[in-house]
Order: structure tokens, then sequence, then C-alpha cells
């Protein structure tokens, strides 16, 4: 019995090591919720928008022709869409991982997520950038397929710093933009599955994974 | 048989100094609120403690500023990570040990 005791004790420091060393440098609060939350918002806009191109290409079979401001009249929908639909997803996402923090009486804004949002960030902000650049110049076949790259990019950069899973859904967002670079004319599709559908499908395996039992 | 107590270092023996150590072995460093959150601590306690292994050359105190609020950050030493480590593999020989 004596002799269990250092071994118990010893133990019991390794675990802590190991739980501080993870928590201090992860953040390990990202809710798969917060992935179904997103997809679900992805798919709705993806609806919006092709309503938005059948109406579009409705106008175009019926009038026989476009004008310049009808096309520049989509590209503000569409841009506005996006707009929304980025806010909505960020904002329920960000909401449902504030909750699962709160639950675990974790802080939202520590030093580890506060690397987990630079990481993130870096690959957003320069593939949003890089997509104004296209758009600038009128090449919208490209626009679907980069930003699954770079959010792909950006997920698997974030990996380090969150839950590892999600490298593997960086993975997949990365194939299907590349793979999107063959059937440029199916953007809108591919967008809907990276963004919607597999979002979805992550964030129900993490939720599996990591909170149904708590 | 080899002693497998060699390399346990009392200094760790504390839970919030091997909280400490832990958390800076991932963190290139860290400011004291941080660490405070972290380890869920009082302002007091945790200076002592930080006090302590920085005296024996554990840590690397850098004291500066945000705006005109202090912001103390820490960052551990060379003999620090060896120390530590040293402690690491102790533990897990001690389990290893007893199986």
């Amino acid at each position: 019995m004596e002799e269990n005791k250092p071994t118990a004790h010893s133990l019991e420091e390794l675990k802590d090591i190991r739980r501080i060393m993870e928590r201090s440098s992860r953040f390990v609060s990202l809710s798969g919720l917060s992935g179904v939350a997103a997809g679900i918002c992805a798919l709705g806009g993806a609806y919006i928008a092709d309503q938005i191109f059948r109406n579009y290409y409705g106008e175009y079979n019926s009038r026989g022709f476009t004008t310049g401001d009808d096309f520049s009249r989509l590209k503000i929908k569409l841009i506005l869409l996006a707009a929304g639909v980025f806010v909505l997803a960020f904002s329920s996402a960000f909401y449902l991982t504030w909750r699962k923090a709160k639950k675990q009486g974790l802080p939202v804004w520590d030093p580890a997520s506060r690397r987990l949002a630079w990481n993130m960030l870096m690959p957003l902000v320069a593939g949003g950038a890089f997509i104004l650049g296209m758009l600038r110049y009128d090449i919208w076949i490209f626009v679907a397929p980069a930003c699954l790259v770079f959010y792909g990019l950006a997920l698997v950069n974030a990996s380090k710093y969150t839950l590892s899973d999600i490298r593997y859904l960086g993975y997949c967002e990365i194939i299907l933009g590349t793979v999107n670079m063959l059937y440029t004319g199916l953007g809108l599709w591919f967008w809907g599955i990276g963004f919607g559908l597999l979002h979805i499908i992550y964030g129900i395996i993490m939720w599996n994974k990591y909170e149904r039992g708590n | 048989m080899k002693n497998p107590i060699t390399g346990l270092n009392k200094i760790f023996d504390n839970r919030i100094r091997l909280g400490v150590m832990s958390v800076l072995m991932v963190n290139e460093e860290i400011s004291f609120n941080d660490l405070k959150a972290l380890l869920e601590v009082t302002d007091g306690n945790l200076a002592t403690h930080l006090v302590t292994l920085e005296e024996n050359g554990f840590l690397k105190v850098h004291k500066g500023f945000i705006g005109r609020k202090t912001n103390t950050t820490y960052a551990i030493t060379r003999l620090g990570e060896k120390t530590f480590s040293e402690h690491i593999n102790a533990l897990e020989n001690m389990i290893k040990g007893v199986k």
C-alpha cells in the first residue's frame, strides 16, 4: 500500500501537467454545434443565391438580353447576401462556442483563443482580399474555389490551436475547392457542399465525440 | 536498481508552481493576468510562487507597459526547461517502475 502512494501522486501530477499544457495552448471550447449552425446558414445562403441567379437568367431568357445595370445589381445583391450569411454564421457559431465555454467554466478570450483567432484570420483575410481583387476584374468563376481553398487553409492552420480534428475539415475544403477549379460552372453547388454540408457533418461528429457525453 | 526519485525536484512539489511551469513549457511567454486566470489562483499566492521560481532561475520576468498599465510577462529559461523535463521524466519512471 505504501508503495502505491507516491505513484498515485505522480500520476495525478502528470495528469495535471497534461491538462494545463493542453488548456493553455489550445482553445478546447469550440462547439460542434457551431459547425452545424454555420452549415445551416451557408445552405440557406446558397438557396437564396440560387433564387437570385434563377431570377437573373429568367429575365435574360424572357427578355432576350440583360443590361449592365442588371449585372451590377446582381453583383450587389450577391455581395450583400454573402456578407449577411457570413455575419449570421459567425455570430451563431460564436454564441454556441461562448455557451460551451461558459458551461465548462473556461474563459472565451484567453491566450489560447487569441492565438486561434489570429492564426485563423490570417489566411481568411488574405483570401478575402484575393477574392475582392478577382471581383474587381469580374472573374466570378473562381470565387467559390478560392473561398473553399483559403477557408481550408485557415482551418488547417488553426488546427494547431484548437481541437485538432478540425484539420480534416480543412483538408476536405481544400480538396473540394481544388476539384471545383475543374467544374467552375458548379461553383454554387461546391460552395454549398463545402460550407453547408461539410460543416454540418463535421459539427455532428464533433458534438458526438466531445459534447454529448457531458 | 536506480533510485526512481532522482530527478524529482522539490520546487515542483507545489501545485501552483507545477502549473506555472506547465503553462510556460507550451507558451513562449504569458502575462501575469493570463496565468492567474488559467490556474485560478489569487494575486498574492501566484506572485509568491513566481518569485520562488524566478529566484531558482527557472523563469525570466519581463516588465512592460500596455499604455500606462503595467504588463508583466513570464517566459521559461533553459535551466527551467531542463529541470522541469527531468521532473516529468522522473514522474513517468516512477509510474513505470511500479508496474
